[in-house]
């Protein structure tokens, strides 16, 4: 029989047994699941690409660039920040870095004297700012399949805020998904438009097809223009970050779950080892006892005779 | 010479190839893009049919709006929504278009749904 404390050790051997297997289950699965966001953000990049290029060209344009899109406020007195984080945790550091960037983003604003609209996607972000007592306007339930629909919800409460004059800026929180094994948590300007971005848009044009900037004509007149193409812009920008935060999720908890398996796979062996140890200590003892019975009684009947 | 012709949406690039002709309908007007044409850059009416003849085929597609460019013979159609015409699904087509247009009576007006309907089936040869 079993001593007390082998019985406790293969207990908990049993415990982290099935934890193991629950996060290889989950690391395989997001595994699995990277792809699928990875396709997801291929198939978006031409409609994207050719949207950033349109905006680049107007971006150009002096009449276009009379729009507040291209105009930095001389004062900013409301900033909107969207953060995108995930409907579930279990992905490591995913979260909590975009939370934490968050909160530092809406610290600089507050003490500037700007007031923050905070926009945010995902059950995380929203718990935990509604926690905190901060107004959101919240998004969850796509975190890890964004569509294109679910883009247009977001913009279009920006889009409201920005045009009726509540914010004067749009900061975006999210997480890039650079590769596999590399995401970064990144805060973009996405409204008003910077300089930087219109360049980087001539620049994939400029790869594609040698041809320099083009003097387009316009059909109605650019301001016109910038204003209907102002609002899929942003939806556009707005899904990249959603499909790239959705694969960074994913990498995230594959990492994590296979960290989290990894543990449990030395605690394993921790844990067997001491079993055993535990198991052979009782049987030592058990045979000294014996020995150290029959020699009593070897004794014993020794002395008698 | 050839027009190099893409049909995007934001999931995915609809269609792209070689054409002779693209015709679309803008907030100005129709217009016709052969090659050669003058960079430009216009907003699609709200819910037309943007005609692509290349050499051996004419492809149809419904678009719900949004966006054409031309520059270098490239023509870029960016869409919200679209559909070719080749995919609509007649039948399908004609249930959205019942449903938008009871819809739009309690509204009174033609909503984007029955103009983007009506253009599914347009673009699908139906002249409903």
């Amino acid at each position: 029989m079993a001593s007390g404390r082998e019985r406790i050790l293969r207990r908990r051997i049993k415990s982290v047994q099935s934890t193991k297997k629950i996060t290889r289950a989950m690391e395989l699965i997001a595994a699995s699941r990277i792809v699928r966001a990875q396709q997801a953000i291929a198939a978006a990049r031409p409609y994207v690409t050719q949207m950033r290029k349109v905006v680049a060209d107007l971006g150009h344009d002096p009449e276009g660039q009379r729009h507040p899109l291209f105009r930095q406020p001389e004062e900013t007195r409301r900033a909107a920040i969207v953060a995108i984080t995930a409907d579930r945790g279990l992905a490591g550091a995913y979260n909590s870095s975009v939370i934490r960037t968050t909160e530092r983003l809406i610290r600089e604003y507050e003490s500037a004297g700007v007031d923050v609209m905070l926009v945010t996607t995902g059950k995380k972000a929203q718990s935990y700012f509604r926690y905190r007592g901060r107004a959101a306007e919240s998004f969850i339930g796509f975190s890890e399949r964004p569509a294109f629909g679910d883009a247009r919800e977001v913009a279009a409460v920006v889009m409201r805020a920005f045009e009726e004059g509540e914010v004067d800026t749009v900061n975006l929180v999210y997480t890039r998904f650079l590769s596999l094994g590399s995401q970064q948590v990144t805060t973009r300007q996405l409204i008003p438009l910077l300089r930087e971005d219109i360049e980087s848009g001539t620049e994939d044009d400029a790869a594609e097809d040698s041809g320099g900037t083009i003097v387009y004509e316009f059909e109605p007149d650019p301001e016109e223009i910038v204003e209907k193409l102002l609002p899929s812009w942003v939806e556009a920008e707005l899904l990249v970050a959603l499909l790239e935060g959705a694969a960074s999720e994913q990498a995230a908890r594959q990492r994590a779950m296979k960290a989290a398996t990894d543990n449990a796979n030395d605690l394993l062996e921790t844990l067997t080892r001491e079993a055993n140890n535990a198991r052979q200590a009782e049987i030592t003892q058990e045979i000294s006892e014996i020995v150290g019975g029959a020699n009593a009684l070897a004794g014993a009947s020794a002395t008698s005779e | 010479m050839t027009l190099q012709v893409a049909l995007v949406v934001p999931d995915r690039e609809l269609w792209s190839g070689e054409a002779r002709t693209v015709i679309a309908k803008t907030t100005e007007g129709d217009i016709g893009v052969l090659t050669g044409h003058s960079p430009m850059f216009g907003i699609l009416a709200e819910a037309t049919v943007v005609q692509i003849l290349t050499e051996d085929s004419d492809v149809r597609a419904a678009v719900s709006g949004g966006f054409l460019s031309v520059a270098d013979d490239r023509v870029s159609v960016l869409a919200a929504q679209a559909q070719l015409g080749e995919e609509v699904d007649l039948e399908e087509a004609r249930r959205d278009l019942a449903a938008a247009l009871a819809e739009a009576q309690v509204i009174g007006e033609d909503s984007p749904a029955v103009k983007y309907a009506t253009a599914r089936l347009r673009a699908a040869g139906d002249q409903a």
